[in-house]
């Protein structure tokens, strides 16, 4: 134990007293996923350390091993705090160690005060009494150390996302919070709203609070963080000093997207022809904030045989887009032209859109894509179950006939087309997605995320799946947070950054530094995201 | 076992509720000492429960596509009364008012359905108030009073076939009846099995189909032959109701409709971005339920020879406990007319068989408790054998669901935070389009 504590001290070259967490070494794997491979990091007492990385990258992961989601057990590796081995099982044990983590999601109720969600799970009571008067005097100073100026009585749902953040903030500091993890602070904030933030989190450090920072923002993470620790497909890359190295937004970018491009794309050339979809000015609301456009005045177009990319950081827009293509399936369309083949369409609703022949195979399989209820063969057949029906009835036969030749085509791993969709695997779960966008004979097909959580070996087949489409003389879309996947699949690539279109490369301009400057908040793309809108 | 497995298409649920139920009737039989296969008996259980078998088939659509409907009971007492009043007051003949009670339920459906459809407000309220109102509509119009209904209208609920033809000891048309049901089964078998082997699609071992068709057609004969040497031949109430399972069953196995009321009730957001009208799904169950709702009332009105003010009290309770007892899933998108209509049946023989024993209505009740939350444990024990549970997702937190697909799917939400874009949107689709 004592050495370990040596080690933990002398670690990084960090003199001991000045470091309050150290994780060594950090390995976590999910099935047939490795989430983390030997990950280290050392963070500076009353710093501001960003971790940067693509997404999918592992931050989340390993913040989730810091705070405890992930128990002790189901990763390998050590971690140090305040000098200290520590083993957490659950987030109550990292919370009374002083880790507090923030979650993108905020973790508030609406319904509840702000008072009783700053001491929800901690209330301030006697013998199971609550203790109103105590509560009320502990927020209002809570808040003030935050800068939010509100009635403690006031409801969640009647203050602004930034504001709610500020809560959070507040709510972590009313457990003696030594360690501040926030996940996407900004993400959901406005260009006001994130500065003041910032100054908070500002004001924090200098009361000797350290912070961990997740963000995309990476303006902000050269602003704001002192040093930065660069993931990259799970392995922690480099820490750097943001002072003392000279970091700027470029240096961050070429550490997050150095690696090689490996040929896990099949062969091919494609023919573009003419092009056949557009969209002109395209702009939505969001559903239910009707302050915010989740599409700002966006154009674009897709030729036949051509594979266009859509590339933007979570958040972004691009799925709202795609839905909003996808007969208004999303928010609230306020203006715009869509034109196929030369003529105007105005698709009011999903079948609209089928009828159109549009397909959208949707990011989330499991809560958007499937019926995990249903087998192969109902599922292949859902969305066009016209063409099977003659007087009325819908074919067994032919709904057998039609899941089976996808089998064979796609070559989906099962044993009969009887079997349940919730039995497969991702990759093959998405095959039978795929299945049944292409049973309705989609001339636009629309992809989003169409390889999240699936193994390689699923990816280079649903990747010829897309080729063979292409080269069918159809327009696709493919929408993805993998940079690589976009470069190596995509004729044309599209970024999109806060709901406007920022950019076009095509695949010979393209490399994941331009794209990665186009879809982040630098100073040049937010200039040309202005001047697009 | 296997061969029995196989010879009910291997689902241990539906196996299940058919040996329950074989299992209660010979338990009666014994302990009745043989009252219970009587034809009288018989015919009695199917004339006493018709009209709670029908509400089981509307209600099983409405719980498949995920809602609940608590209004039936008083719905079809609110019928009841307008159409006895009807006749009596206007002298309205009894077939236009069988078409004046279908036609007021389709119009109470079309106000539930409007209500939960189309304004977004959970079946459980609109029915809940809908239970309310329509009560205090039967009483008020018939001020609390019973209203008798003319014997041409009894036939729809006390009506038999008639005897006709050479006398042979038995109901003719009864016997024919079953023959006739026994002949469509076993064509209909073949001509799917024939279709099959000509795609070269797989079927099953001919011997296991033909076991099944002999079991099946011997029950049928069986039924029909007992209730064919009584007194009286197979009531026209529960002709009323093989002609809805037919129905019913085609529409909810066969057609796009069909297909769109499991899609809704197993993943609402995939099926609208399907292109399933969801909105138009959940009017349509909630109207037909109140339809069906009118009928059984019908039923039971013409049964009992008169429409009261306490009629159909309790009805929803049986008819949902009959649609769980069938396999559906609280959540939705599981669950067939014809276990619905197995598990009314369970329900409705050991109503009978308690009753014959003389067991009074108070332990009859606690038992019916007991039977309905065994039959779903069982089916929670079911799919804890490695089907998709419905309920293990009422409970995603618990590890020891036994389902790891389901488990898995829900810890990924948790961990996706494009989840929130995906409630943002559940709330679109829910207010507007």
């Amino acid at each position: 134990m004592a050495t370990s504590e040596q080690q933990a001290a002398g670690g990084a070259g960090v003199p001991a007293g000045q470091v309050i967490l150290e994780m060594r070494n950090i390995t976590k794997e999910f099935p047939g996923v490795k989430a983390l491979s030997d990950v280290s990091m050392v963070v500076k007492r009353g710093e501001i350390h960003a971790i940067c990385g693509e997404n999918g990258a592992g931050k989340s992961t390993l913040m989730k091993v810091l705070s405890g989601v992930w128990p002790t057990g189901s990763y390998t590796g050590e971690m140090f705090f305040d000098g200290k081995p520590v083993q957490f099982s659950n987030i109550r044990d990292s919370e009374h160690a002083g880790i507090v983590i923030i979650h993108q999601e905020l973790a508030l109720i609406p319904e509840l005060s702000i008072a009783e969600n700053i001491f929800l799970g901690n209330e301030q009571a006697q013998r199971g009494v609550i203790d109103w008067v105590a509560t009320r005097q502990r927020a209002v100073e809570l808040l003030a150390r935050v800068g939010l100026s509100e009635d403690p009585s006031t409801k969640i749902k009647d203050i602004g996302v930034g504001k709610q953040q500020l809560v959070e903030i507040a709510k972590a500091l009313s457990k003696n919070v030594k360690l501040l993890i926030l996940d996407e602070p900004t993400a959901a904030l406005n260009e006001n709203d994130s500065q003041h933030l910032l100054a908070i989190m500002d004001g924090l450090r200098s009361k000797g609070v350290t912070c961990i920072m997740i963000s995309h923002k990476l303006n902000e993470i050269e602003q704001i963080s002192d040093s930065i620790t660069i993931i990259r497909d799970g392995k922690s890359i480099e820490t750097l000093r943001v002072k003392e190295d000279g970091v700027d937004e470029n240096r961050i970018i070429r550490g997050m997207v150095g690696r090689d491009l490996e040929s896990r794309f099949p062969e091919h050339t494609p023919q573009i022809g003419e092009v056949f979809f557009e969209i002109k000015n395209w702009n939505v609301q969001h559903p239910t904030r009707t302050d915010r456009l989740v599409c700002k005045n966006s154009s674009f177009f897709v030729r036949r045989g051509e594979i266009v990319g859509f590339a933007g950081l979570m958040g972004a827009g691009r799925t709202e887009l795609m839905r909003s293509i996808f007969g208004r399936s999303y928010g609230t369309w306020l203006s715009g032209e869509m034109i196929m083949d030369g003529k105007p369409l105005h698709l009011k609703s999903v079948s609209d859109a089928i009828d159109a022949n549009i397909a959208y195979v949707t990011e989330d399989r499991k809560t958007l894509g499937l019926n995990l209820l249903d087998d192969i063969k109902t599922t292949t057949v859902s969305a066009e179950l016209k063409q099977i029906t003659h007087n009325m009835v819908v074919s067994n036969l032919e709904e057998y006939a039609a899941a089976e030749k996808f089998r064979v085509e796609l070559r989906t791993k099962t044993p009969n087309v009887d079997e349940g969709v919730a039995k497969l695997s991702g990759g093959n779960q998405q095959k039978v997605v795929l299945a049944k966008w292409l049973f309705t004979e989609p001339e636009l097909l629309i992809l989003d995320e169409p390889t999240r959580g699936i193994d390689v070996g699923a990816k280079f087949e649903i990747y010829g799946i897309i080729q063979r489409l292409a080269a069918a003389g159809k327009g696709v879309i493919v929408v993805s947070s993998e940079l690589p996947e976009l470069l190596g699949l995509s004729d044309r690539i599209y970024t999109i950054f806060e709901g406007a279109i920022t950019g076009v490369l095509d695949k010979a301009e393209a490399d994941q530094e331009s794209l990665m400057r186009l879809m982040t908040k630098t100073s040049s793309s937010s200039v040309a995201a202005e001047q697009a809108s | 076992m296997s061969f029995i497995k196989k010879l009910f298409g291997g689902d241990i649920r539906q196996l299940g509720m058919i040996g329950a139920l074989v299992f209660l009737i010979a338990f009666f039989q014994w302990s009745t000492d043989g009252l219970t296969l009587t034809p009288d008996n018989v015919n009695n259980i199917i004339r006493g429960n018709a009209h709670i078998l029908v509400l089981a088939i509307g209600m099983v659509m409405v719980i498949i596509a995920g809602h609940i409907d608590l209004s039936v009971g008083s719905v079809s007492a609110a019928v009841g009364i307008v159409v006895a009043m009807a006749m009596k007051e206007w002298g309205l003949h009894w077939i236009l008012a069988i078409l004046l009670g279908l036609a007021f339920g389709a119009l109470i459906g079309a106000w539930q359905g409007w209500w939960t459809a189309h304004i977004g407000i959970p079946a459980f309220i609109v029915t809940l108030a809908g239970m309310l109102f329509f009560r205090g509509l039967n009483q008020f119009i018939g001020k609390s009073n019973t209203i008798p209904v003319p014997p041409e209208f009894q036939v729809i609920g006390a009506g038999s076939l008639p005897e006709v033809g050479p006398s042979t000891g038995y109901n003719n048309l009864t016997v024919l009846l079953g023959l006739l049901g026994c002949a469509l089964i076993v064509v209909g078998t073949l001509r799917n099995r024939a279709k099959l082997t000509r795609i070269n699609a797989e079927v099953e071992e001919s011997g296991v189909m033909w076991a099944r068709l002999i079991l099946i057609c011997a029950v049928i004969m069986g039924v029909m032959l007992l209730i064919a040497s009584g007194a009286k031949g197979f009531p026209v109430s529960g002709l009323i109701l093989v002609a809805l399972v037919i129905v019913y069953g085609f529409l909810t196995s066969k057609t796009i409709l069909g297909r769109h009321i499991y899609a809704v009730g197993g993943n609402r957001h995939a099926a609208e971005l399907s292109g399933v009208k969801s909105k138009r799904v959940n009017f349509f169950v909630m109207a037909n339920m109140s339809m069906l709702a009118a009928l059984a009332g019908m039923m039971f009105v013409a049964r009992s020879n008169a429409s009261g003010p306490f009629d159909g009290v309790g009805w929803e309770l049986d008819a949902i406990a009959a649609v769980f007892i069938g396999g559906a899933a609280v959540t939705g998108g599981v669950g067939t007319v014809v276990g619905s209509i197995v598990g009314g049946l369970v329900m409705a023989v050991l109503n009978n068989g308690l009753q014959l024993e003389g067991i009074g209505a108070d332990r009859t009740q606690m038992i019916k408790g007991l039977v309905l939350l065994i039959a779903v444990w069982f089916d929670l024990y079911s799919k804890k054998q490695g089907k998709p549970s419905i309920i293990g997702r009422l409970f995603p937190g618990k590890k020891d669901s036994g389902d790891g697909g389901v488990a898995a799917a829900t810890h990924l939400e948790t961990q996706n935070p494009a989840r929130a874009a995906v409630q943002d949107t559940g709330t679109t689709i829910s207010t507007e389009s």
